[in-house]
């Protein structure tokens, strides 16, 4: 019965599958590249990463029939991302994943607002933030998703993303406020 | 010093993740609790500084353009020759699997020889994009008379706009879709709570009658072709309604 429908030549299913890609893939670009950004630290890597991971989403597209495009498109981004590094920088991924959430005293709002409002501190407070934590707080505080999308992109119990997200919190104040300024100009 | 709270209900309030009870059940214990006050404060102003600070990192210009090029080239029949041949086997054998899953999965609307079929999934699909905030329509008007102009040398034809108001079918607006590689006009009606999207696209098929409605994935569809045109309604009302509806622009 259907046979003289697939003997249609794939190049026409290619072109009908491309347009939908392009309608509902493809403006998600800007997440994609952001994502692979801020896993992998450096822009250069991040072109080539999401640029792999675009033509994998394509090759995948016949499997995906609706719903959430972009967290789609994202679970692949950040597969490829992982992929990538274990294959160039192994040594990134053995950071532990910190269970523990150490008590800490709670610093002050205002002396956050100083340390968040160097944008290059923030920039490195976040980069020195295991991939792990950097991810949930790359989704949730820049890409704006929520802990359902989340869970669904980086594969995570949805229960899990928000202490995920409580610890990388706690991480990042601590990053952002030990780090002096002095240091912080230093680096630079 | 060590507040239960602070380490995970507070986050879900702050990123809005609690339902109304629990909401409300943090809220009173923040006026009680100094440690939660202040961690929230904190915490908002950690989320400000994010996201004032422009970290967010747009793709470049020439990223997109290779992205294309990689299209253009994995669409493009010329790829069999640069592709080693057990790996082309491999496409076209998860083509091949994929294409025959949705061939019994999804029914077809039509057979039409001249033009490629659109199948149920697609409509659908479409119906559900057009739900997503700010997609649902390019021109807004409850006036046939606004709307109908607007589609105007966007289309080869003139879909037929029209007002259902009385009936209990309210046109709020239409935009431009495209379907299997087509370009539709998608009128958009609204049912009570409910959206109802009509696409029309031209065909050179007979007219048919309004066939009986199909179903799927809580979405029902009904389907017709009259003078020239082919009409899909598709919306999460009752098939009944949906059925007067076509009756309506039918007629």
């Amino acid at each position: 019965m259907s046979g003289s429908d697939q003997g249609r030549g794939s190049d026409v299913l290619d072109a009908q599958e491309r347009a939908r890609f392009e309608q509902l893939v493809l403006p998600h670009l800007d997440a994609a590249f952001n994502l692979a950004r801020w896993l992998l630290r450096s822009r250069a890597d991040s072109e080539d990463v999401a640029q792999e991971a675009m033509l994998r989403a394509f090759r995948f597209f016949r499997g995906f029939h609706g719903g959430d495009a972009r967290a789609w498109l994202l679970q692949i981004v950040r597969n490829t991302c992982y992929t990538w590094l274990e294959k160039n920088r192994p040594v990134e991924l053995m950071t532990e994943f910190d269970e523990e959430m150490h008590p800490q005293p709670s610093v002050s709002p205002e002396a956050l607002a100083i340390a968040g409002d160097n944008r290059d501190r923030l920039t490195r407070a976040l980069e020195s933030l295991p991939p792990r934590f950097r991810e949930v707080l790359v989704l949730r505080e820049l890409e704006g998703c929520s802990y359902k999308e989340i869970a669904a992109i980086t594969a995570i119990p949805i229960g899990t993303v928000m202490s995920a997200l409580a610890r990388g919190r706690q991480r990042l104040q601590r990053a952002l406020t030990h780090s002096s300024p002095q240091e912080a100009s230093r680096e630079l | 010093m060590s507040c239960d709270y602070t380490r995970t209900v507070l986050h879900g309030y702050l990123d809005g993740e609690l339902d109304a009870t629990r909401a409300g059940e943090f809220e009173r214990h923040l006026e009680a609790c100094r440690e939660c006050a202040n961690t929230l404060g904190a915490e908002e102003s950690l989320r400000s500084s994010l996201q004032r600070s422009g970290l967010y990192e747009h793709a470049p210009v020439s990223l997109r353009k290779r992205i294309r090029a990689d299209l253009d080239a994995a669409t493009a029949p010329a790829l069999a020759l640069r592709i080693p041949v057990w790996r082309w086997f491999a496409v076209a054998a998860a083509i091949l699997l994929v294409a025959s899953i949705s061939w019994y999965a999804w029914p077809r609307l039509q057979n039409s020889a001249a033009s490629a079929p659109v199948t149920a999934a697609e409509i659908i699909d479409a119906h559900v994009r057009s739900l997503q905030p700010g997609h649902l329509m390019d021109v807004a008007s409850t006036d046939q008379h606004t709307v109908k102009p607007w589609f105007n040398g966007k289309l080869a034809f003139i879909p037929p706009v029209k007002d259902f108001a009385d009936e209990g079918f309210s046109l709020i607006g239409g935009r431009l879709d495209v379907l299997n590689g087509q370009n539709v006009a998608a009128l958009v009606y609204a049912r009570r709570k409910h959206i109802v999207n009509v696409f029309v696209w031209s065909t050179k098929e007979p007219d048919t009658p309004i066939h009986p409605p199909g179903s799927r994935q809580g979405y029902q569809w009904v389907h017709w072709r009259h003078q020239g045109m082919e009409f899909c309604a598709v919306s999460d009302v009752s098939a009944a309604d949906l059925h007067e509806l076509a009756q309506l622009l039918y007629e």
